[in-house]
């Protein structure tokens, strides 16, 4: 396929550890398929090439237009709301990866905080330090056309979803709860016979139960299913021996920030607030 | 000619076998390029799985079954089949989690469509329960017993042999008795087993074994039989009255077809809403669930294509999604879904319940959600609005 018939491909980063944007660099089989079939226009990752083939004004930001971009990361600073609305103008499909660019990611523990206070337990010199008193989702500010979860990703979703744009169908990425995929994948259910806390029934599908099937309980790093029922999930974490302290702090990880964990908090009070067993 | 004392008396119906008759079978039927699955113990549970011999059956483990809860524990006994239903059934093997149904390749502008040739399966299942040798039976109904059958399942089925195995250890959670499944075998079986462990003394391990077809008596002739004798003839069938006693739940003894259909606005439906998670483990350790959904994955050259057909559930959302939204958005909508369908309806569709009493469903909801009682409880909230109604009058 000639160069100008590709589509053309970006990767963007915002507040994020670069892990999803990795993810792509590790699809080692489907990498050269991938670069025959799109151009990978822009993506600092794997090389400084900017944009298009043009720095121009836009710097750091590319030129574009782009067919698929890529979104890691969260909104923290004014500069990243304003470029993520730069990049949402030149993109003909804009896709969020990660826990980051989908629910706010770890950072959005911070929400819950005063940011001035960690600012300045963090930093020397804290008044150099410009941010935002919330970490948000990409979708918090601009539309999105899909959303896809974890942290990290899993590769064979994201190719996954590159496919199906390449394509022009929807992405074949269930939102029912990781559940499904210990049933499919035959895994002997961790709470159920050995009482282990798991978050697999409300926590969207997507990694293949990697927790579970190693006998650990499901942390949620895939975040919420589509309708979560946080107030039963927590009461059979309570059953499962969890206090309150724990349960709210394994909702408050990668995903903490996600509408649907809201009322956590709440629901978790009044749990025996003894120690871990 | 008049018989002695001592003398044995007219032959019962097939043999008795020890565990060494027991590892025979196995190697009997591998021998017969059967893929033999059977009960065995991983992950602190008895999962089915191939087996390669008999010494991989879990000899000495029981099993204690509750809502919720299951933990494996070891029996005083050797018995191999002294415990109730485990995580997977038997339609893991016959109606497979994912199946590639076909897949079209696109070369110099040609279209290609081909589906996989069915691989031979050969499955001799052995420790098939009576309420799952029914549950089998009802999916058979269900996947080729209508005008469109399916193949994938055909292809497994034909040609299955099905070693059952009577129910004497009950789990806390079953109720075949209520549902009319067992514990003692129904038809469909090749060959049907019941285990006797009457004293710790392995020795008198045995297992008084009967076959139920030609192929079934063709097996149990390779095998080293001894007659069947009196004392194990009825120890077996003691064990298996025994078990029908010690049921750890049962069914409410009405017309749950007629009960579903009556109480579609009872309140219950919210309060069960409120405790389920919707996570869908209840459908995928049913025995007799058999809803699927298709996925279409392409390459990234966009020149091959595959349709998979995956287990689905009523559970999720997607299921009963049309344009626009899914049908059944609530939490209370989709229990009622499964419950009616299983209990109810599926009698107008198939002719029988959908509901064997293995009691799976119990044991797998994380949060303990009992079929029986809420189907108690919905024959109780029945039952005081006919009481209602009688007061108030017309």
């Amino acid at each position: 396929m000639d160069d100008a018939d590709r589509p053309t491909l970006a990767v963007w980063k915002f507040a994020s550890c670069d892990g999803c944007q990795l993810t792509l660099l590790d699809c080692e089989d489907e990498l050269l398929p991938l670069a025959g079939r799109v151009s990978i226009s822009h993506f600092l990752e794997m090389s400084s090439a900017e944009g298009t083939g043009s720095r121009g004004a836009a710097g750091l930001q590319g030129a574009g237009p782009y067919d698929l971009s890529l979104v890691e990361g969260s909104i923290t600073t004014d500069e990243d709301a304003r470029r993520i609305r730069h990049i949402r103008g030149i993109s003909r499909r804009l896709v969020t990866i990660g826990a980051c660019a989908t629910a706010g990611g770890v950072q959005a523990l911070r929400n819950f905080a005063d940011v001035t206070e960690f600012r300045a337990a963090v930093y020397a010199r804290p008044e150099y330090i410009a941010t935002l008193d919330t970490s948000t989702p990409v979708s918090a500010h601009v539309p999105v056309d899909f959303e896809l979860r974890g942290c990290p990703i899993d590769r064979r979703q994201l190719i996954e979803v590159i496919t199906a744009y390449l394509a022009g169908r929807k992405p074949g990425v269930p939102a029912h709860s990781v559940c499904y995929e210990c049933k499919i994948r035959g895994t002997t259910c961790v709470t159920v016979a050995h009482g282990t806390p798991c978050l697999g029934p409300v926590t969207h599908a997507g990694c293949g139960a990697i927790c579970p099937t190693y006998k650990r309980g499901c942390y949620g790093c895939f975040g919420p299913v589509a309708d979560p029922n946080l107030e039963s999930m927590i009461r059979q974490l309570g059953r499962d021996g969890m206090s309150e302290r724990d349960v709210v702090r394994v909702f408050r990880t990668f995903n903490a920030a996600a509408p649907e964990y809201g009322p956590v908090a709440e629901i978790a009070e009044g749990l025996g607030t003894e120690e871990p067993r | 000619m008049t018989a002695r004392s001592g003398a044995p008396g007219p032959a019962a119906e097939g043999g008795v076998i020890g565990t060494d008759g027991l590892t025979a079978l196995v190697d009997v039927l591998l021998a017969r390029g059967f893929t033999v699955v059977g009960p065995t113990v991983r992950d602190g549970a008895i999962v089915l799985d191939e087996l390669a011999s008999a010494d991989q059956l879990p000899y000495g483990w029981g099993v204690e079954l509750e809502a919720g809860s299951y933990r494996l524990r070891e029996r005083s006994d050797r018995a191999a089949f002294a415990n109730a239903a485990g995580p997977q059934s038997w339609k893991s093997y016959l109606h497979p989690a994912r199946v590639r149904q076909w897949r079209a390749d696109r070369s110099a502008g040609q279209l290609v469509v081909g589906s996989d040739e069915p691989a031979p399966h050969r499955f001799a299942f052995l420790g098939v329960r009576p309420c799952d040798l029914r549950a089998i039976a009802v999916q058979d109904r269900v996947l080729v017993g209508g005008r469109h059958r399916d193949p994938v399942y055909e292809g497994r089925r034909t040609g299955a042999f099905l070693v059952s195995v009577e129910c004497t250890e009950p789990g806390g959670t079953c109720f075949c008795v209520s549902m009319g499944t067992g514990p003692a075998a129904g038809p469909g079986y090749d060959l049907v087993l019941t285990e006797v462990t009457e004293a710790a003394d392995s020795s008198d391990h045995r297992f008084w074994i009967r076959s139920g077809s030609p192929e079934g008596a063709e097996v149990l002739a390779e095998l080293p039989l001894r007659p069947a004798d009196p004392q194990t003839v009825s120890a077996a069938r003691e064990g298996v009255s025994s078990a029908a006693g010690r049921m750890g739940r049962s069914m409410p003894a009405v017309d749950l077809h007629r009960l579903m259909a009556g109480t579609l606005d009872a309140p219950r439906w919210n309060e069960v809403a409120e405790r389920c998670l919707t996570c869908g483990n209840c459908t995928m350790v049913c025995p007799t669930c058999f809803c699927t959904t298709t996925e279409d994955v392409t390459d990234l050259t966009g020149d091959h294509a595959e349709r998979w057909r995956v287990w689905d559930s009523c559970f999720d959302l997607d299921h009963s999604y049309l344009h626009g939204g899914p049908v059944r958005s609530s939490a209370p909508s989709r229990y009622r879904q499964w419950l009616t369908h299983k209990l109810g309806t599926w009698w107008d569709q198939f002719g029988s319940s959908g509901c064997v009493g293995c009691g799976r469903c119990i044991v797998w909801c994380p949060v303990a959600i009992d079929i029986t009682e809420e189907a108690a409880a919905l024959n109780d909230w029945a039952g005081l609005r006919a009481s209602a109604d009688e007061v108030d009058g017309p």
